[in-house]
């Protein structure tokens, strides 16, 4: 092409490319939007999503093997030994419940959601939730406290403990102070036995 | 309302005493309907840019604020106002401030000579165009001050880029009109109107109401003509595809990097005012102004108003349009499009128009 015939064409596509251009918007003007108006309208989310934490805390059997899984050390659990004259019941899979859980507390502030506590729970009572609307003023209430029980039950759980490896001890102490023969002969504490008063 | 009057001519010490208090209040009455006009205008566009750019985005904007977002507006003005005003410390305080004003008050100026109906306008001067072409340039003056007092490199390349583009497309403007006026035989904008009255076949655009020879042969330079004036007058207004002056992405704000509050606000307006005025401009030289496009049908004064609104909205609507859609150009090829594509365009339409009237 020669420079008039170059010049003239560089107009010629500039006005058309703009007006291909222009159409293109047009149309788009009218095509449905495909904004999600959120607090109005929510995504449905994936099956597997993982979101916040749940524990209930009635299946929890005081393994602390969640909290050891966790890679960034978001969950603390504390346990108090089940004394063999109460019956903490079982959970919904059929475990035995032997230890209180008197601090169940997962800072979901530092929670990564990988998930990895769910898998070694042997009761399945840690679990992953679709909720993921629990922003916070004070970062202090991201620090979820599931144990259920009570401050008067933690000293009770706690006294008996105490009470009953005084009392474990003081045997041990009288087996240990009894002549040799005897000792086979004494029997271990049943766990139906009723509490001593 | 004759107190209002002579209170304001206390203000001004040396005309007050050469005029009357009713020439002030005629002056009070004459000029308030455009700064009416522009502020409401303003609200509605402000609306109209939000959801015209979400739409061709596939996004909804605003909808919380009222049905459909509209209060949103308001609210952005009551931001604005409650906004600190900051100036910067080693600004040139005065001129930095001054700025805003001016160029608002350049391109309200220009309002004076728009013809919103054949009953209304602001000035009836016989020098419209040529009046409408000089108060214009104020602008530059106002985007190079608010470049230089901001001192900062971001405004100051903004406002240099903004003065070498409205000096640059000043004369494509210039030249557009002259084609309107050399059909239409008079720089007044309402005469111009009035010269197109009579239905949509009537307007310049579509060779005014001469002998049909001569209408056809003239077609094809009025439209070449019309659209050279639209992209000159966008790129007066400083909006995408030409908004060097701004340029986000390479400037930040531009030459009202600086600016805050409600300074930065008037800028706004002042963007938006220029907007419809360059729009105004195109319709009333090339579309007939305020005349209906049905002939009889629907016309008089108040109509009159109604068809001028709507003609420059359209115009306006199509400006936002061409925002979301063009990328921005280079410096040179909008240097280019201007002295290499518009002025000889140009040029060569002036000449066959010339010729055509001749004949």
């Amino acid at each position: 092409m020669t420079e008039i015939q170059i010049y003239f064409n560089n107009i010629w596509l500039a006005v058309y490319t703009a007006m291909v251009g222009m159409r293109l918007t047009f149309l788009h003007l009218f095509t449905p939007a495909v904004t999600i108006q959120y607090p109005d309208v929510k995504l449905k989310l994936p099956e597997r999503a993982r979101n916040r934490l749940y524990v209930n805390i009635d299946d929890c059997i005081g393994c602390d093997q969640c909290s050891m899984a966790c890679p960034v050390n978001c969950i603390t659990i504390d346990t108090i030994k089940g004394t063999p004259d109460q019956d903490l019941g079982t959970t919904s899979t059929g475990n035995k419940k032997r230890l209180h859980v008197p601090v169940f507390d997962i800072d979901i502030a530092k929670c990564c959601y990988c998930g990895l506590c769910v898998y070694p729970c042997p009761t399945e009572c840690i679990v992953m939730t679709d909720v993921y609307e629990f922003s916070e003023f004070d970062r202090k209430n991201l620090i979820y406290n599931y144990s259920s029980m009570t401050q008067a039950e933690v000293v009770t759980a706690k006294d008996k403990l105490r009470k009953y490896d005084e009392e474990q001890a003081a045997k041990k102490a009288a087996a240990a102070a009894a002549p040799k023969p005897a000792a086979p002969l004494v029997a271990p504490p049943k766990p139906e036995s009723p509490p001593p008063a | 309302m004759e107190e209002v009057g002579k209170t304001i001519l206390k203000l001004i010490p040396l005309v007050g005493d050469q005029l009357s208090e009713y020439a002030v209040l005629v002056f009070l009455i004459g000029a308030a309907p455009p700064l009416i006009f522009i502020l409401l205008y303003a609200l509605v566009t402000l609306y109209t840019e939000m959801k015209v750019s979400a739409h061709i985005q596939d996004r909804v904007a605003y909808m919380y604020t009222g049905y459909h977002g509209i209060l949103q507006p308001v609210a952005d003005i009551l931001k604005l106002i409650q906004k600190e005003d900051t100036v910067p410390d080693s600004a040139d305080k005065f001129l930095f401030r001054l700025a805003p004003y001016l160029v608002f008050i350049g391109t309200y100026a220009g309002f004076a000579v728009i013809p919103f109906s054949s009953a209304y306008m602001g000035s009836n001067i016989d020098l419209g165009a040529f009046y409408l072409i000089a108060a214009s340039s104020i602008v530059v003056i106002g985007l190079l001050m608010s470049g230089w007092a901001s001192n900062n490199k971001w405004s100051l390349l903004g406002a240099m880029r903004a003065a070498a583009q409205l000096v640059s497309y000043e004369i494509p403007t210039a030249l557009a009109v002259l084609v309107a006026v050399m059909i239409t035989g008079s720089l007044n904008l309402n005469e111009v109107s009035k010269f197109q009255d009579g239905g949509i076949q009537n307007w310049v655009v579509l060779g005014g109401p001469l002998p049909i020879l001569q209408k056809i042969l003239l077609i094809p330079f009025t439209l070449v003509t019309f659209f050279i004036l639209f992209l000159a007058g966008m790129a007066e207004v400083n909006r995408t595809p030409f908004d060097l002056a701004e340029a986000e992405s390479e400037l930040v704000q531009g030459f009202n990097t600086e600016y805050s509050g409600m300074k930065f606000a008037i800028f706004y307006l002042a963007e938006y005012a220029n907007m419809f005025l360059v729009s105004a401009v195109a319709v009333s030289l090339f579309l007939g102004g305020w005349s209906s496009p049905f002939g009889s049908f629907m016309s008089g004064p108040v109509w009159g108003v109604f068809w001028f609104i709507m003609k420059g909205m359209f115009f306006v609507f199509v400006q936002i349009w061409m925002r979301w859609t063009l990328p921005r150009l280079r410096v040179d090829q909008l240097m280019y499009t201007s002295w290499k594509v518009m002025t000889p365009f140009l040029f060569v339409c002036i000449f066959a128009v010339g010729l055509i009237l001749v004949l």
